[in-house]
């Protein structure tokens, strides 16, 4: 190849950065030092390498010297690396050509009382710099065409908004559900917070939108049976009453919600005395609640050493309830048993003050001493009396958290995401990116990630559609190049041994058809594990090579390879 | 004069090399020693990188990931730290281990960043410079032990433990962590023990009396070790000298 023949021809660009790094360091002289060094052909210190002037000097430097390789010392490639590689590109110089190297972040910020020996550590790391440049390859981008269709998986409030949006959007949209009914946990709610409205009207519109949306295919007792292939063209199989569906999926959105808990043996539970706050939801519905002494307790099964999370949405449920009872029924006494209350927000403090505006009883207990159920009255201990308080029922409601779906782990599985310790799917970055998986071209939304109310899930449901709209709204995608490959001159040295294949989080390494490693270049990140595992070293991690890292670590320790 | 150790750093850019940033964005003060070289992921440290940063002169060598839980890469960190663990229980054969650190540093953490690297510096400059410069014997040594851990067995080990001790093989059978590092440190042992007899060779230590003196092993063991590197076809029998076999390197 012309490529390896080529004379390797380096610029050094070293920044000011204004005073940031030129008020402790002599950038020009360091500048000039670069260029005794290896294949460094041209140098240069600018006041702002990423100014519009700074620019422009570098493209006068790649134009006027022939340089291949181009190298910025200045702030972090974290923010400006995309800048300099697009820079030389417009020059006909490959991005991956571009080596940053960090003077100022990692260099002169941190070490300001001493100037000089920052002065020497630029100039080391610079020379590690030049040294990998030296190594560095031309690498593209990969471009994969994109289906403009996509998957909901559960029917839930969360899915079917994020089900409608994709659809409004123009894409054809696929939403399974499981059940005989879609709505998810609509189906069994009385009344909603904070608007308190019928759960069913909801439910009503949002059936009718369904209906009524021509590019929205509803599959209901169904499942998904199988998805392999990456973003924006997963291939789906569908099953419905035994038969299967294949499509092709451009993006997928798990939005398959989460589970009731039934709390066996606690607090003497029995589905008709004692029953749960989900359970009570229906008697309101089918206004079957007679009883006027109703003691709820909260936390039930959550909060506790084997699920320590809190479900977030049943403290809420029981003001709402307990406010539900009161207003059919002023007379009847509701107290509420609770461990701490979770009200955030304006709307939601405003039912705490409702709540005990119309005299619902709130008693604190602590998780030490739990409330006793006996068989007509409640046993409380008040640490502020310092005795129990008996209070008399007809019924109990406990408030027991939402749980992960049992099945998550089967869909995790097929879509290659993880779980976390409760069963929920876990979302790439809880800050960063909330509503994406790790995993391209698949998002999350809904109590399938957490317990969430009605309100949330219908945000979330929106944001999910308009991450992954990003993706299928373009008809093709770019495809990071600096990845892992099994070069066809390593072939060789592949034994088939299969360690990269358990070590790859993203199964981009799988064996074809003739038990040969492949590598799909689309599902790897690039974090070059499989690399540093490879028993036999066949693996290439590309942009940061075996030899490109060696040649850092030799010119760390003064060595030049090949010089 | 004072001892200015030279350190060097490996970081995974999406935690460790983003909280460097961070220091520095917090004007976080820190000894200049360190020399960072950035990595995707803690996880793509090859242990052959430190064992040739010793050879060319570190007086130190750290590695910083995402902490648990955290990583970009999933369990790319997790990666890390078995490949780490190999690296230093081989250091600890010739008391390198004190030179070598693996730490968990968040894009959020550039004060605690500021705070390892001057800690692990102190740590260095306590330790004196490493006695590797110019001493063949040590670079012999450290050579023996890039190549042992390069050897398809403890990459492969490495590779495989989490699956071992943490899943189950096809047969439902799960191998006890002890029991996994007993395995592993026999195997790290012998490894590095067959490195240096291939090193030997090469310099004409070449038969199992001259490997024993010069190795202080059991001529036994040195016996096994030459049978097992020749049925990986790495050495041959040479020629029969004075009623000695003689080995030579392939």
């Amino acid at each position: 190849m012309s490529e390896e023949e080529e004379e390797i021809r380096i610029g050094v660009f070293v920044c000011h950065c204004g005073s940031n790094i030129g008020g402790y360091i002599d950038c020009k002289s360091i500048a000039e030092w670069a260029k005794s060094l290896p294949h460094v052909v041209f140098t240069q210190d600018n006041l702002y390498t990423c100014s519009e002037t700074g620019l422009a000097q570098i493209k006068k430097g790649v134009n006027e010297n022939n340089l291949n390789r181009v190298i910025v010392a200045s702030c972090t490639p974290r923010t400006h690396e995309p800048l300099f590689r697009s820079c030389i590109q417009e020059e006909g110089v490959n991005p991956y050509l571009f080596n940053f190297v960090n003077i100022r972040d990692q260099n002169t910020w941190v070490h300001q009382k001493e100037p000089e020996k920052a002065f020497e550590k630029a100039k080391e790391l610079i020379a590690m710099g030049v040294a990998k440049a030296a190594k560095l390859e031309p690498l593209e981008k990969i471009i994969v065409d994109t289906t403009p269709t996509a998957l909901v998986i559960g029917a839930g409030v969360a899915g079917i908004t994020a089900a409608l949006s994709m659809a409004n959007q123009g894409f054809e949209t696929h939403l399974v559900e499981k059940e005989a009914e879609i709505g998810g946990k609509l189906n069994i709610l009385d009344k909603l917070y904070p608007t308190n409205q019928d759960a069913s009207e909801l439910l009503k519109s949002l059936k009718k939108r369904v209906n009524d949306n021509t590019n929205l295919t509803v599959y209901t007792s169904a499942s998904v049976k199988s998805i392999e292939g990456f973003i924006g063209n997963f291939e789906i199989e569908i099953e419905q009453n035994g038969n299967v569906k294949e499509l092709t999926i451009g993006v997928i959105i798990v939005a398959v919600g989460a589970s009731l808990f039934t709390p066996t043996g606690l607090f003497n539970y029995d589905g008709q005395k004692r029953i749960t706050q989900a359970e009570l939801e229906t008697l309101l519905k089918n206004n079957q609640v007679e009883s006027s002494n109703v003691v709820m307790i909260q936390c039930v099964g959550s909060r506790i050493e084997e699920r320590k999370y809190c479900s977030s949405v049943c403290c809420m449920v029981a003001l709402k309830n307990a406010l539900e009872i009161k207003e059919r029924n002023p007379k009847a006494n509701v107290t509420i048993l609770f461990r701490d209350l979770y009200t955030p927000g304006t709307y939601y403090e405003d039912y705490y003050r409702r709540a005990r505006e119309a005299g619902v009883i709130f008693i604190e207990y602590a998780p030490e001493k739990m409330p006793i159920v006996e068989d007509n009255q409640v046993r409380v201990h008040n640490e502020y009396l310092g005795q129990d308080i008996l209070i008399p029922y007809d019924l109990v409601v406990l408030s027991t958290p939402l749980v992960s779906n049992e099945d998550n782990k089967d869909i995790a599985q097929m879509l290659k995401v993880p779980l976390e310790e409760n069963g929920f799917f876990l979302e790439a970055h809880v800050k960063l990116r909330p509503m994406d998986f790790a995993t391209d071209g698949v998002y999350i939304c809904g109590s399938a990630k957490w317990p969430v109310d009605i309100t949330e899930s219908i945000a979330q449901g929106y944001a999910a559609a308009s991450r992954a709209s990003t993706i299928i709204s373009h008809s093709t995608l770019e495809v990071e190049g600096a990845t892992s490959s099994l070069p066809e001159y390593n072939r060789n040295l592949c034994t088939g041994c299969e360690v990269c294949i358990t070590v790859c989080p993203y199964k981009a390494i799988s064996k074809d058809e003739n038990d040969e490693i492949l590598i799909q270049q689309v599902l790897c990140k690039g974090c070059g594990v499989c690399g540093a595992t490879c028993t036999n070293h066949a693996i290439v991690i590309r942009h940061f090579t075996d030899d490109q890292i060696l040649s850092e670590i030799l010119a760390f320790g003064g060595q030049y390879d090949g010089v | 004069m004072v001892f200015e150790p030279k350190i060097l750093g490996f970081l995974c850019n999406w935690c460790s090399y983003a909280g460097a940033d961070l220091a520095g964005v917090s004007r976080v003060q820190y000894p200049p020693n360190i020399r960072v070289i950035r990595v995707m992921c803690s996880g793509r440290v090859d242990p052959m990188f430190i064992f040739k940063a010793f050879q060319v002169g570190a007086d130190g060598v750290i590695v910083m990931g995402c902490h648990p839980g955290d990583c970009h890469y999933l369990e790319g960190n997790y990666e890390a730290e078995k490949k780490y663990n190999m690296t230093e229980k081989f250091l600890k054969l010739i008391g390198f281990d004190n030179r070598v650190r693996l730490e968990w540093v968040s894009a959020s953490e550039g004060t605690r960043y500021g705070a390892v690297v001057t800690e692990f510096t102190q740590q260095i400059k306590d330790a004196g410079p490493s006695p590797a410069k110019d001493n063949e014997e040590l670079l012999f040594k450290l050579k023996a032990l890039e190549m042992a851990a390069a050897t398809d067995r403890m990459r492969a080990l490495v590779g495989r433990e989490r699956h071992i001790t943490e899943d189950e093989n096809v047969y439902g059978e799960k191998v006890s962590l002890e029991k996994f590092n007993e395995i592993f440190d026999k195997a790290i042992k012998d490894e590095y023990e067959r490195a240096q007899v291939l090193l030997s060779l090469e310099k004409g230590v070449n038969n199992v009396k001259l490997l024993a003196a010069k190795l202080d092993i059991d001529p036994s063991i040195v016996l096994e070790h030459l049978l097992i590197l020749k049925q990986r076809m790495e050495i041959d029998f040479g020629e029969i000298m004075e009623n000695t076999p003689v080995f030579v390197r392939l």
